[in-house]
């Protein structure tokens, strides 16, 4: 790959996005990749806006992927992945799960939460996909998983064999979850 | 063999390899996983310090005694530690001295934005700004062998980006370093004037060979590429500008900033003529080159505010910018962070806010109290500022309520000294000791009040109590944070005092006890009069949506704190149950 694959990870802080990172840190390096990453720790994960950077290929220079240069974004929650689609190539693809979490300024009734996110995408030319991923992880018999499901669509449109993402589930998460894991991502997978 | 790791993995794991023994730090973003993984390496002495002075200190000792040492703290902890830093300057080392200074351009999590470059040379002593993990690692073994050879402490300075990006690198083995012998040597480590009068004239001679080391430093190196742009650049600013630029130019990549690499910096001007300098945050080395009569385009077309990043080095030298989508982004609303559901710090600024006046917070996880819809808190500067600015505001506003709330971990940092302060000249000011026993906002961890040392083992814990009493308060009051009426008597008996008086709200971190199972709350919508009092204490897990107030069953951990501001008794365990 001359040209590195960029992917975001964005969400809320606390709700799994640094694990899958991590995994796909795994995998690109047991491709052979040079692969870099990066991730803003401290104020930002009490319940903040929290955002993975990731990018693989046969040399990479920058840690950061600028906008208009994310080949894949992958949003943990609805208003996050309006708040950093203009990250999105022109003709990349975000991943959007359907989950919506308030911040406080919509809590306290100061905001609204916009309620035409994906006729904004679509109107923008987005490709997007829409995914339920809570109810996923649910069938998967793992309600917490949803970030290894959102993992497994992702997944799906790299240029990585599943093996390979497979071993890297098992050796980044604990091993007593290693077959919710597993079952999780194949939900994503498949989707 | 190759891992992936953080720029702070990578500063720990360097130290491993260089064979420090000994390691200190007092946690900081982003500087906190250099002294966490280094605590894995059961061959480095490790320890959080109280502070990073004290970090400092106790490393100092341990590089009298002949031990190779690291310290690691955040740019504005290198403030809190600058008095035996620059003293060690004159003194020099026995075994290596490298301290890490985690800057923070852009303010991540940060109260300013301050370029500790400047302090390299102001405490004259050497310089390493590494671009990536694999060089991180590489620096702190380098920077200790200058340390021992030139007699000096070393700066090691990263970025937030540079701290927290992972890269590839290369492991090597630990390198056994024996102990340096320790001798008595009173002119060297005994600073009266008259000792430190003879040392002075050194420290310009070694300054010298410094620069002329930095010349032949490996690390400061010439990477051939296009003629279309020269470009000097140094720490982030080369990954943008090989980001942005590529091929198409030819750099001069500065490792070793100073002292400043002056022949290389010449000789690369001299030949390429028009040369830019991409340098983040200030003209740090801009200042330096223009004194030695040489001329580069940097802060006249590079913001010195914020991060560089690789589209700005697009725009500023090629004039494009990438292509993007159009989406409509407008009325979006921010993501602040906020005080966690089942914060103990949320009850205690609910009654702050009911009964104090000026409220002065400190740095740490409180500091979110002043997020709406808390509000709380008028004042915020550094740790510990806290008590003294009460007391200032005491001084001049003698009719007013003044509360100031402080962390744990923060009292212990410097807010001691603040507190005897305030008994020693008599302020009414109300101190509320925030004790979650934990340093929260940096990631949790331990510290002298949580019971624990950097490995989780037990260590004798602080007794609050006692040290307030003994810097001078008789008026003391320790209450259970959840519990709301008990706290706001404490503090409306605390102000009515008319002194100093101290509140210590004590309840472990809602992130650390979560092996405490607590029964969620929800809320019987017969009985709620949809007032909105609960969404007054600013809890994520209560939303007021579609007309009706609900509480988020998988967040709520039933602290009880919005049970207590209901006046209709609307909450109720989740299930029904009273």
């Amino acid at each position: 790959m001359k040209q590195p694959i960029n992917i975001l990870i964005v969400g809320v802080g606390g709700q799994g996005t640094l694990f899958a990172g991590k995994v796909i840190g795994s995998v690109a390096e047991r491709c052979g990749f040079d692969v870099k990453q990066s991730e803003v720790h401290g104020m930002a994960q009490r319940g903040g806006s929290v955002v993975t950077y990731v990018r693989f290929g046969n040399n990479v220079v920058s840690p950061l992927v600028e906008k208009g240069e994310a080949d894949i974004i992958v949003a943990f929650e609805q208003l996050e992945a309006l708040r950093w689609s203009e990250y999105l190539k022109p003709a990349g693809t975000i991943i959007v799960n359907e989950l919506k979490i308030s911040p406080m300024p919509v809590i306290t009734g100061a905001a609204q939460y916009p309620d035409n996110i994906f006729a904004r995408l679509e109107q923008a030319g987005v490709s997007t996909i829409r995914v339920n991923a809570g109810q996923l992880a649910a069938d998967s018999g793992n309600p917490k998983a949803l970030n290894i499901v959102l993992l497994g669509l992702l997944a799906k449109r790299l240029p990585v064999a599943r093996e390979l993402w497979d071993a890297a589930i098992s050796e980044v998460g604990p091993a007593q979850s290693r077959a919710a894991n597993l079952l999780a991502f194949d939900k994503g997978w498949t989707f | 063999m190759r891992k992936l790791l953080t720029g702070n993995e990578a500063i720990a794991r360097g130290a491993y390899e260089a064979g420090v023994r000994v390691a200190c730090a007092y946690p900081g973003t982003p500087s906190t996983e250099i002294l966490e993984n280094i605590a894995q390496y059961s061959e480095i002495d490790s320890q959080w310090s109280t502070n990073e002075k004290v970090s400092v200190e106790v490393a100092q000792g341990a590089c009298f005694a002949g031990a190779r040492v690291l310290v690691a703290m955040k740019h504005v902890g290198v403030n809190v530690a600058a008095d035996p830093l620059f003293t060690l300057g004159y003194n020099g080392v026995n075994g290596g001295f490298i301290f890490v200074s985690a800057d923070d351009p852009g303010m991540h999590s940060s109260q300013n934005e301050q370029d500790n470059r400047y302090y390299a040379k102001f405490m004259k002593t050497v310089l390493l700004e590494p671009s990536d993990s694999q060089e991180a690692k590489e620096l702190v073994g380098q920077g200790l062998e200058i340390s021992e050879q030139f007699d000096t402490p070393v700066l090691l300075r990263t970025t937030t980006r540079i701290s927290h990006s992972k890269s590839l690198v290369s492991l090597s083995p630990r390198q056994e370093i024996p102990l340096k012998p320790y001798e008595k040597n009173p002119v060297k480590n005994f600073v009266m004037p008259a000792h430190q009068r003879i040392k002075r004239p050194g420290i310009e001679d070694r300054l010298q060979r410094l620069a002329k080391y930095a010349d032949t430093f490996p690390g400061n190196r010439v990477e051939e590429g296009g003629a279309e742009f020269a470009v000097i650049t140094s720490g982030p600013g080369y990954l943008y500008a090989k980001e942005a630029l590529g091929d198409r130019a030819t750099y001069l990549k500065l490792t070793m900033t100073w002292p400043l690499p002056a022949g290389l910096i010449r000789d690369f001007i001299d030949k390429h003529g028009k040369v830019y300098l991409v340098e983040e945050g200030e003209p740090f080395l801009e200042e330096q080159i223009n004194a030695l009569g040489l001329s580069v385009i940097g802060k006249e077309l590079f913001p010195r505010i914020g991060e560089l990043s690789a589209a700005i080095v697009r725009e500023k030298l090629l004039g494009t910018a990438l292509q993007r989508l159009t989406v409509d982004c407008s009325a979006v609303p921010g993501r602040p962070p906020v005080l966690c559901a089942g914060c103990p710090h949320r009850g205690v600024f609910a009654m702050v806010a009911k009964s104090a006046d000026i409220v002065t917070s400190d740095i740490g996880c409180y500091s979110l109290g002043f997020m709406s819809p808390l509000n709380v808190g008028d004042t915020c500067i550094d740790m510990g500022a806290s008590i003294p600015n009460a007391l200032g505001f005491a001084k001049v506003l003698p009719d007013r309520k003044i509360v100031a709330t402080i962390g744990d971990s923060t009292f212990l940092h410097s807010g001691i000294t603040g507190l005897i302060d305030l008994v020693y000249n008599q302020g009414a000011v109300t101190v509320v000791i925030l004790d979650n026993r934990i340093t929260g906002m940096t990631g949790h961890q331990q510290n002298p009040a949580s019971g624990f040392d950097i490995h989780g083992k037990p260590a004798p814990q602080v007794d609050l109590e006692q040290i307030v009493r003994a810097c001078g308060i008789t008026s003391l009051w320790t209450v259970d944070a959840y519990d709301l009426a008990q706290t706001n008597a404490a503090l409306q008996a605390a102000l009515a005092s008319g002194g100093p008086a101290v509140v210590i709200a004590r309840r472990p971190c809602i992130l650390i006890q979560r092996n405490v199972v607590r029964e969620p709350l929800e809320i019987a919508a017969d009985l709620c009069k949809r007032c909105k009092a609960c969404l007054k204490v600013g809890c994520p897990a209560i939303e007021f949506a579609g007309g009706v107030v609900r509480i988020d069953s998988v967040m709520c951990t039933g602290c009880g704190v919005c049970r207590q501001v209901c006046k209709f008794g609307a909450m109720r365990k989740a299930g029904g149950a009273q």
